[in-house]
């Protein structure tokens, strides 16, 4: 059970001093761009008696004010039940809304159109309880209907919902029933530890626009970028204004949007939010020196320490918030591929199969000198898959080895490696040890860490050879072809819980990273930590779960299957005087509660 | 012959930035490879004569590079006045081969360990510029000097074909002159690349490199050589020679290409620069050797990013470089020219 803060409207004040100019702006706006939307220039609504709004406990703020933010790529839809890159669901984000949303600062779950809910003693049927007296962006009310439609769509297999794995518990979509107009049933097949958190990011679609669509079958086309903004609503504190190819969308305040401050003023704050698109991170960076963009997440460290040296002057703040779930990692390609394989890479794939080759690669590996170079201290060291930015989860006493050339020596001797006269490492057949990395080329931090794991493995007589590839051919290697013998990548973690990692330990995962192709039995620990990701998917208590994951992060750094290196900083900045910004571990870093974020009277007077 | 001291000058500077960095092994104090991982961004060592008592040295030394208490930027550092460290001469560090065949662990100069002298700071990962400088130029001078060698020499080859036979062999050999010259190089060097296979050992990628720079761009200088044989093979002597009875190769090898061997020189001195800088292209975009071998474009790549961007100067060495070695070129070329006085291009 969950309680829910929300109040009914009727208490509330309605006075807004500083919003007359604010509407007349938006007015003008409105006028000169020649647009037949009217709501938005009349504000906010005033809240209406019978509107179950949730009221926020942030610092009250000013109304009106854009924040303009930035995007590294631009998003290819605005259609939530099929965009699946990271700029659409940002923007998404910030245009619909869920039942139950994790808390991206708290990680834990919380009410959103679910005002409240009931789980049955056996963990398998959760009875929401819906706000009352809602409306979409475009003014419609919202009901269980809408709610009904929407998981209707997403479970529908035609459609091709990214969110369909997830709907999908003990192999068996979930079902959904209406009780009445403001009560919904859902039924899972077997009980599910997080099944809460299922409900995340699976936005309510409203029924009377798309409906229409999904019956003719085009309902994965609708709602592109060239789509007319009256056309789309949602239950998002915005709503899409205006999308310029190759320049910037601009979101603008949807005026019913159930979020209410202390003061009982509907939320958000900004008339507008704006995300201009720029390509790389240096750009991004520059321009927030120049103060055109507001805020920015997803910083290198070295970028952090370069904008970190004016601060003061240039008026903003930079945040370290220390790990977050995102975990960088080295693997072996120890997938079975006798058809294509070469002898050249039979006898290496004997060396990577090898517990003790890969016990000494990671006890050769320098993490801190990892942390120290590529991230300049703004990283942790990592030995098993969770960050110790996971609170929740992190198990402190998987062992955790400072770099020692000794031990790996001696591992690999045991394993039967020995040295030439050169000083180059041979297996017990004389082969030289020697192997390539694939690495993004996109990405420098990988590439780094790739020449530091070179060095490193140089130490113990290994030749190591890297390969700079672009992303796409990389995963191409990874999951098609299998043409690759090492490589570093990151994962990042969408959400703390254990849950969506499944796909990268069970033996049948998408992401099962090491060995995606399987014509031989799996090995014990393997199949032991498959076994324990079913196990703690069905159990209920944490203490429970949290043992059995435990046991999953013991076998994972015991066995190595991914070595696993660091896990970077959340870094990311922000304009000093934005009120009630509290960035976050979880994506989207920054914006996660945009309708709180306001300008403190100073700035916002100056600039906008 | 040529009398001018100025041409002299500028070759004897030019080959001995060579020699150098053909002898990298000797005169760079550390290996391009060894990281010291304590000091990455670290500024270019100071040289002192003078201790912090105010006693003169006749010999220079420098400090230990520690970093500022208190900062987090990479390459904020102070220097450690407890102990210095002489400057030496002829000292032994990390081992080499010469001509991958004797031993040898000499090198030119040096300080003892732990303190290092890194004339051009270091890079990211603490490696000394200054020493991967001088290998980089191994890769980026002389596949320069080579890939001008494949140009001009299949240039002179097609080139000659054309112009003293002419007829059909010029028409084929000039109309793919034509499309070699039409095509975007930089484009078809990706190509290329891309149908190489991926992990290639640093030498292979080298002579890849060279053959690559070298095989597109023999169509220039080919058709300087056509036009000069053009006029050539219709001069009276060479005519009169024929007249008794010379063959085809001994007119070309003795009146006739003679005649070109001016503009050979002028097109080499103007080729190798411009196939420097085309290996620096390939390797600043990340298509020339791979880490941990340098080259001047690889070095120069990590300014891509802001932060090193604004930051650490001497990362710009590599570039310096690059520029003098431009000007030297560019300076023998127009001395050729002078000299030579041949056809003009």
């Amino acid at each position: 059970m969950y309680a829910s803060e929300s109040r009914k409207a009727s208490e509330t004040k309605s006075d807004r001093p500083n919003f007359k100019t604010a509407i007349a702006i938006a007015m003008f706006a409105i006028i000169a761009a020649g647009l037949p939307r009217v709501s938005a220039a009349q504000g906010p609504q005033p809240l209406h008696a019978g509107e179950e709004v949730l009221v926020t406990s942030g610092e009250p703020g000013r109304f009106g004010g854009k924040l303009v933010a930035s995007l590294r790529s631009e998003p290819k839809t605005l259609n939530p039940i099929t965009a699946t890159d990271i700029s659409s669901l940002q923007v998404i984000g910030l245009m619909a809304a869920d039942l139950i949303h994790i808390n991206r600062y708290t990680q834990r779950t919380e009410s959103a159109l679910a005002k409240s809910w009931k789980v049955s003693r056996d963990g398998k049927s959760y009875t929401l309880q819906l706000r009352r007296g809602l409306r979409f962006s475009d003014g419609s009310p919202f009901n269980a209907d809408d709610v009904l439609f929407s998981f209707q769509v997403f479970l529908d297999p035609k459609v091709h919902s990214a969110q369909l794995d997830l709907l999908t518990v003990g192999g068996k979509p979930i079902t959904v029933r209406k009780i009445d107009d403001y009560q919904v049933r859902f039924d899972l097949a077997e009980a599910d530890a997080a099944a809460e958190r299922l409900f995340d990011s699976v936005a309510v679609v409203p029924r009377h626009l798309l409906q229409g669509s999904y019956q003719n079958g085009k309902i994965a086309e609708t709602w592109g970028l060239a789509t007319s903004p009256q056309q789309i609503a949602g239950l998002g504190p915005f709503r899409i204004q205006e999308y310029v190819p190759g320049q910037r969308i601009t979101l603008e305040r949807n005026p019913y949007y159930w979020k209410a401050d202390r003061q009982y003023r509907r939320l958000p704050y900004f008339d507008e939010i704006t995300f201009l698109f720029v390509p790389s991170e240096d750009a991004e960076v520059i321009r927030f020196q120049a103060g055109d963009v507001d805020v920015i997440s997803r910083l290198s460290a070295e970028n952090f320490s370069a904008l970190n040296n004016y601060q003061r002057a240039r008026g903003y703040n930079l945040f370290d918030l220390g790990p977050g779930l995102q975990y960088e990692f080295l693997f072996f390609n120890l997938n079975d591929i006798p058809s294509k394989q070469t002898e050249e890479m039979a006898h290496k794939q004997e060396w990577f199969r090898q517990v003790n080759f890969r016990q000494a690669i990671s006890a050769a590996i320098d993490r801190e000198g990892i942390v120290r170079l590529v991230y300049q201290g703004r990283a942790a060291p990592l030995w098993d898959q969770v960050t110790p930015g996971n609170k929740l989860w992190f198990n402190s006493a998987v062992p955790r080895p400072p770099r020692s050339l000794e031990k790996a020596r001696e591992l690999l001797r045991r394993a039967g490696f020995s040295w030439k006269s050169d000083g180059a490492l041979a297996d017990s057949r004389g082969h030289t040890v020697e192997f390539t990395i694939v690495a993004g080329a996109g990405n420098a931090q990988r590439a780094k860490i790739a020449t530091i794991i070179q060095d490193d493995l140089s130490q113990l007589g290994m030749r190591v050879q890297i390969v700079p590839l672009e992303f796409g051919a990389l995963m191409n290697r990874a999951f098609e072809t299998y043409d690759y013998e090492a490589c570093v990548l990151g994962l990042l973690g969408s959400d703390a819980d254990p849950n969506p990692e499944r796909n990268v330990w069970l033996l049948d995962g998408g992401m099962h990273l090491w060995k995606l192709h399987r014509t031989t039995p799996p090995t014990p620990w393997e199949a032991e930590i498959d076994r324990l990701m079913r196990q703690q998917l069905t159990t209920l208590n944490y203490e429970a779960r949290k043992r059995l994951y435990d046991r999953v992060q013991q076998l994972v750094a015991e066995n190595l299957p991914l070595i696993c290196l660091v896990s970077p900083h959340v870094l990311v900045g922000a304009k000093t005087s934005l009120g009630n910004f509290r960035p976050a571990k979880l994506n989207d870093y920054t914006l996660w509660n945009a309708e709180e974020l306001f300008f403190r009277q100073e700035e916002s007077g100056k600039t906008r | 012959m040529i009398r001018d001291h100025k041409l002299w000058l500028i070759l004897a500077v030019l080959a001995s930035a060579h020699l150098i960095v053909l002898w990298a092994h000797f005169f760079a104090p550390y290996d391009f490879a060894s990281q010291e991982r304590a000091i990455p961004f670290a500024p270019p060592s100071r040289l002192h004569f003078v201790d912090p008592e105010g006693h003169f040295h006749m010999r220079p030394f420098v400090y230990l590079w520690e970093p500022r208490p208190g900062t987090e930027t990479l390459g904020a550092y102070v220097e450690d006045h407890s102990q210095a460290f002489p400057l030496r001469f002829f000292v032994r560090g990390a081992r080499y081969k010469i001509a991958g065949i004797f031993d040898s662990s000499w090198h030119l100069f040096g300080v003892e360990e732990p303190a290092r002298i890194y004339l051009a700071g270091s890079d990211d990962y603490g490696r000394d510029q200054f020493s991967r400088l001088l290998y980089g130029g191994q890769i980026s001078l002389f596949s320069g000097l080579m890939a001008a060698g494949v140009s001009l020499a299949l240039g002179l080859v097609l080139g000659a074909l054309a112009g003293f036979y002419g007829g059909l062999v010029d028409d084929v050999v000039m109309r793919c002159a034509e499309l070699f010259l039409a095509l975007p190089w930089l484009y078809l060097l990706f190509a290329v690349r891309a149908f190489l296979p991926l992990h290639i050992p640093p030498t292979q990628a080298f002579l890849m490199l060279v053959l690559v720079i070298g095989m597109v761009g023999w169509a220039r200088p080919a058709r300087l050589i056509r036009g000069v044989l053009l006029s050539a093979k219709e001069r009276n002597y060479v005519l009169a020679a024929r007249g008794f009875g010379a063959s085809d190769f001994y007119l070309l090898r003795r009146h006739v290409l003679p005649e070109a061997y001016g503009l050979l020189l002028t097109q080499a001195a103007l080729l190798a620069p411009q196939y420097i800088l085309a290996e620096v292209t390939l390797s600043f975009l990340g298509l020339g050797v791979g880490e941990p071998v340098p080259s001047w474009g690889n070095m120069l790549a990590s300014l891509q990013k802001y932060y090193v961007l604004t930051s650490y100067w001497w990362m710009f060495v590599p570039g310096l470089a690059l520029v003098s070695v431009f000007l030297l070129y560019y300076q023998l070329c127009k001395v050729l020219q002078e000299q030579v006085k041949l056809v003009r291009f």
